[in-house]
């Protein structure tokens, strides 16, 4: 009994005690701030570059940062913001991520037998990761783990795959591959270069059979300045993207839609 | 009873050093050699002759780009067939000459011998220099760098490395049966340049017939040779300097910090060498083993050799490996082609058979401690690997990772099969990055 009267008695002193400390010591918050808190989508993924939304909608009160920066924000709060804050409001391209590689077990050949810690960072530190292209994707999901939004899935055959209807671009993955396969891309751009090597087209095809080999057909089918050449590798230029017929032209499927990626998905 | 000397933690594996009775042999010139620019640590040589050129034993091939580097010299004479990139022992490409033998192996003029117990250090850290020594123990670094101590650390105490605590090698056993002379010059050469006073030979007690050679061969020089209890990573640096000096390198410190220098007894060979010889290091003492050989043993290969030469130099495999390491079976490093040439640190090739080898399942920790126990730098393995896997490296940084020596003592003993070398070299990578990065900002 003494017990529960003790407990009682000690709670209401503590509550009154917080009470009076918030009545006289608290701080007002920056009401722009609370409006503009309610407005950010809440999911702390750092895409805008600010630590979580709460940094972030500090930041925009204050000045240091636009509205547009958010990737998650559809156009409408976007717009809201811009009139609460009285700015102007951007245009704004929505970008996805491309893991940009398409050497999985099926096509790309594995020179050792990994067997340790389930990262590809870890896996880097061992010899390169034993894949024989020393640039494609090692498959073990260091980037899957860092989206927030479970938009890269790890496929049976060792690849990591980005699902355009589920990322935002925030580009938390850019980040986390180790061999910096990924990119992000215009959404509105329909077909992509999915792979990274910067070696000779022979040596490529020894280890890949799905890698640009740099014969050029896609640069021929592409309208004018639309899809260039870095020395075997074809590179499309997003300001002016070709459409989605120049894929069929690709040889060894290194250049395709993402629609055809996801069709693979089985 | 005389008090064995040895150091805090490390572990006992099987020792299996099936080539320790077998003598070095010299393999015959073979037809090509693949000489990589980079056998050290630091910047790769810059190559100084072109395609086409005639080459002799000997000659320089790359010259030394910047302090922390070596020049890397011909193993034998033949033409430059190509100036390409090969496959490194670490699973990098780095820059390589092709060089096809013309069989005469026809030696090119030496450089001048030098009477040592005339010559200045400077004169003497030159041709070290000059010959491209490096550390012959496993990390290749080069000699000359360690030769040349900040002014305001005197080194008094050089401690030579014949402790080859590695299980499975016996290349530097066989080296201080069969060159316990040279190794005693090299060290003399070594304690001249520092000015070192006590010159001190560690050497394992299951290696008895070495201590016999080596006490005989030390005999008026001065360097006293010392018995050690059989433990692993003996051999590592700071293990070996407390062992036998009972001095403790300060965290994140250098030997030099306490006024030691360790140097593996084939280095001390290869002064030797170069200083009373003038000859350069194009060669090293190799131990090639495993069950799957025919005859595993110790060869004295010119840098350049292919495993697949060197394996087949072995009499070739009885049964197929599943695993090729290049260096021993606890520090080395599973290599997945032959191409790979023997360079100036590659101490062993070891193969291990289908049934030797176990693929491990990962479980979680269960906090037995015996990591603990077995660090010989005195850290948490477990703990920390568990803090690395939330990738908590400030913390982990905090918690000495940078100590760690990567002997793999605590994955050898962890009954969970945990992959805790890869942990620790994960976050050592990670804290590196995050030192450069700040270093960086703090330039700016």
């Amino acid at each position: 009994m003494i017990t529960v009267i003790l407990l009682t008695v000690t709670g209401l002193v503590s509550g009154l005690a917080i009470g009076i400390v918030v009545k006289f010591f608290g701080t007002t918050p920056n009401p722009l701030e609370e409006k503009l808190l309610e407005l950010v989508p809440g999911a702390n993924c750092g895409g805008c570059g600010f630590a979580g939304c709460e940094g972030y909608a500090k930041a925009m009160a204050d000045g240091s940062a636009k509205p547009g920066a958010c990737p998650l924000m559809n156009d409408a709060v976007v717009q809201e913001i811009c009139a609460l804050l009285g700015v102007e409001s951007e245009a704004r391209a929505p970008v996805v991520a491309v893991v940009c590689c398409s050497g999985d077990d099926d096509h790309a050949q594995r020179m050792a037998f990994y067997n340790g810690v389930n990262d590809c960072q870890n896996a880097m530190l061992v010899a390169g990761g034993g894949k024989g292209c020393v640039y494609g994707c090692l498959g073990l999901g260091s980037c899957a783990r860092a989206c927030p939004y479970g938009a890269i899935e790890i496929r049976p055959n060792h690849i990591a795959v980005v699902h355009p209807e589920l990322c935002v671009g925030c580009g938390k993955c850019v980040l986390a591959c180790p061999r910096r396969l990924i990119k992000l891309t215009p959404k509105s751009a329909p077909v992509h270069v999915f792979c990274s090597s910067p070696e000779k087209g022979a040596l490529k095809r020894k280890f890949c059979s799905a890698a640009c080999i740099g014969c050029r057909k896609c640069v021929k089918e592409a309208g004018e300045n639309q899809v260039s050449m870095n020395d075997s590798l074809a590179v499309i230029n997003y300001d002016n993207p070709p459409d989605a017929g120049v894929a069929a032209a690709c040889p060894t499927g290194a250049l395709r839609t993402t629609a055809i990626m996801e069709s693979t998905r089985g | 009873m005389i008090k064995q000397l040895h150091f805090y933690g490390g572990i006992h594996p099987v020792e299996d050093k099936v080539a320790q009775s077998v003598p070095i042999v010299e393999p015959p010139i073979l037809g090509t050699y693949i000489v990589p620019l980079q056998q050290h640590i630091g910047a790769p040589a810059k190559a100084v002759v072109a395609k086409g050129d005639q080459v002799k034993r000997g000659q320089l091939l790359g010259e030394a780009q910047g302090f922390v580097s070596a020049p890397v010299h011909a193993p034998t004479s033949g033409v430059i067939r190509e100036v390409t990139t090969c496959l490194g022992p670490s699973g990098a490409q780095v820059p390589a000459l092709l060089l096809a033998s013309d069989g005469e192996d026809a030696p090119a003029e030496p450089m001048p011998a030098i009477d040592w117990r005339q010559a200045s250090p400077g004169d003497l850290r030159q041709r070290i220099s000059a010959a491209g020594i490096v550390g012959k123990g496993g990390a290749a670094f080069p000699t000359v760098v360690k030769l040349s101590p900040p002014p305001n650390k005197k080194i008094d105490t050089l401690i030579l490395n014949g402790v080859e605590c590695e299980p499975c090698l016996t290349a530097d056993h066989r080296l201080m049966l069969e060159r316990a002379a040279d190794i005693v010059t090299g060290a003399q050469i070594t304690a001249h340049i520092l000015g070192a006073k006590t010159i001190l030979l560690g050497i394992e007690n299951n290696k008895p017939d070495a201590i016999e050679v080596m006490r005989q061969a030390a005999a008026d020089s001065g360097i006293k040779v010392c018995s050690l209890r059989v433990r692993y990573p003996q051999g590592a640096e700071k293990q070996l300097i407390y062992a036998v000096t009972g001095r403790k390198v300060p965290s994140g410190g250098l030997p030099a910090d306490i006024g030691c220098l360790v140097q593996n007894v084939g280095t001390a060979a290869a002064i030797a060498d170069a200083v009373c010889l003038g000859k350069p290091l194009y060669e090293r003492v190799t131990t090639v083993t495993g069950t799957p050989l025919v005859s595993p043993g110790n060869w004295r290969f010119r840098v350049g050799t292919t495993y697949a030469e060197a394996i087949k130099l072995a009499g070739g495999v009885k049964e197929d490996p599943i695993k090729i390491i290049s260096g021993g079976p606890m520090m080395g490093m599973a290599v997945y082609s032959l191409d790979i040439p023997v360079i100036k640190s590659t101490s062993g090739i070891l193969l291990l058979s289908q049934d030797e080898l176990t693929q491990f399942d990962v479980r979680p920790c269960i906090r037995c401690g015996r990591c603990n126990d077995s660090c010989p730098m005195a850290m948490m393995p477990g703990i920390l690997s568990v803090q690395i896997e939330n990738q908590r490296y400030e913390l982990a940084e905090k918690w000495h990772v940078m100590d760690c020596i990567e002997c793999g003592c605590c994955a050898y003993t962890c009954p969970a099969s945990r992959p805790l070398v890869q942990h620790m070299r994960r976050a050592k990578a990670e804290v590196q990055a995050a030192r450069r990065a700040a270093k960086a900002k703090a330039e700016k």
